[in-house]
């Protein structure tokens, strides 16, 4: 370029900048779902991809049964407690960058599953970029959540963290003093 | 039904002439037999039931826990045995206490026991002695505590997840169950 053209002129890191805004624009335009469907939620994923609600008029129909193809995991549904590690072992193989939607209030906050088999909010195991209440959400309340998280995405905003427990929290029950006997038979 | 089925007089006199220690208590319910055992001859006695001409209770449709908690020996175990033979059903019950609780396993006799019993020992904490593979069935295997007990809290509890990953299929241990970092 010659030297009196102005470009040498323009602050450093704008076209850095330029290209940042580009892939967010590519991204949320081309959000690969995985399918995490656990309960009922799953229904109202499912209605919401298929031709009367029409998702990929966001340009994310493609929901994919791999994680290592997906960006954002759809967590529809309550958790368990045994289910905990795979959904973690699930985000964990999703390429970066990568987000995550929690789907109903199960999810959300364990909602009316207050117990000890469901995990209390999916946000102990996983950080989650946008919830969705409802129980289950219509896909119309999918849709408006999806529509918000890539207005995050185009926006650029830093992902949720999550940082687990140093040492998890036991509730109160007095535990026979031979907890692994089980493994030792 | 109302009354039991005249097939179990028979089972019943010879189980008390069989087992005179062993029986400690035969109640009914609408005509549902139950036979409270003492816990150690409960496999002598499940293995009569199972062979003996007058009963063939070949199935043990159910295997289940339950926490008596106003009860000395809180825990109790329940056979529900099915006689197809005789079409007639039976129930057997086993009671411990709740401090180190142990029963003898029944998957030398039934083996359909082997889940069942890993259930009650996951949800109630009682060791079967005995049992191949006594590992927790439902909840994570690092798990604390024994969910269904009746002092257990019965909402908030918390997530005990410590960031423990799924190995591959061919890296998961058949007994003990699945390696957690």
């Amino acid at each position: 370029m010659s030297s009196g053209s102005g470009l040498e002129k323009l602050p450093s890191g704008i076209l850095v900048t330029t290209v940042e805004k580009l892939a967010n624009w590519a991204r949320k335009g081309s959000l690969w779902p995985a399918t995490f469907g656990l309960a009922c939620c799953a229904i109202e994923m499912m209605a919401t991809g298929a031709g009367r609600y029409d998702l990929s008029r966001f340009g994310m129909e493609v929901f994919r049964a791999s994680p290592r193809q997906a960006d954002l995991m759809i967590v529809a549904g309550r958790v368990s407690q045994k289910m905990g590690p795979v959904l973690r072992t699930i985000y964990d193989q999703m390429p970066e960058p990568k987000w995550v939607i929690s789907m109903g209030v199960c999810a959300t906050s364990g909602g009316m599953f207050n117990n000890y088999a469901i995990v209390q909010g999916v946000d102990q195991i996983v950080p989650v970029d946008m919830y969705v209440p409802g129980c289950p959400p219509r896909p119309e309340m999918l849709m408006d959540g999806i529509i918000k998280l890539h207005e995050k995405i185009i926006r650029g905003e830093p992902r949720t963290k999550l940082v687990l427990p140093a040492e998890p929290v036991s509730p109160q029950v007095p535990a026979p003093a031979a907890t692994a006997a089980g493994s030792e038979r | 039904m109302t009354q039991p089925p005249d097939a179990i007089q028979p089972v019943l006199t010879g189980l008390r002439d069989s087992f005179p220690e062993a029986i400690k208590e035969v109640g009914g319910h609408r005509g549902e037999v139950t036979v409270e055992l003492d816990s150690g001859s409960l496999v002598e006695v499940a293995t009569w039931l199972r062979d003996h001409p007058s009963a063939r209770f070949r199935l043990l449709s159910d295997l289940s826990g339950t926490d008596y908690p106003e009860r000395p020996d809180r825990l109790s175990v329940d056979y529900h045995l099915y006689s197809v033979d005789h079409n007639m059903r039976l129930r057997l019950k086993v009671r411990v206490g709740v401090d180190d609780p142990h029963v003898p396993s029944v998957t030398g006799v039934w083996s359909t026991a082997n889940w069942h019993e890993r259930e009650v020992y996951d949800f109630f904490g009682v060791r079967f002695d005995g049992h191949p593979n006594l590992v927790r069935i439902l909840m994570p295997e690092d798990w604390e505590g024994h969910p269904q007990r009746r002092d257990y809290p019965l909402g908030g509890v918390d997530v005990q997840y410590r960031g423990a990953h799924v190995p591959s299929p061919d890296r998961r241990r058949y007994k003990g169950g699945w390696t957690s970092t």
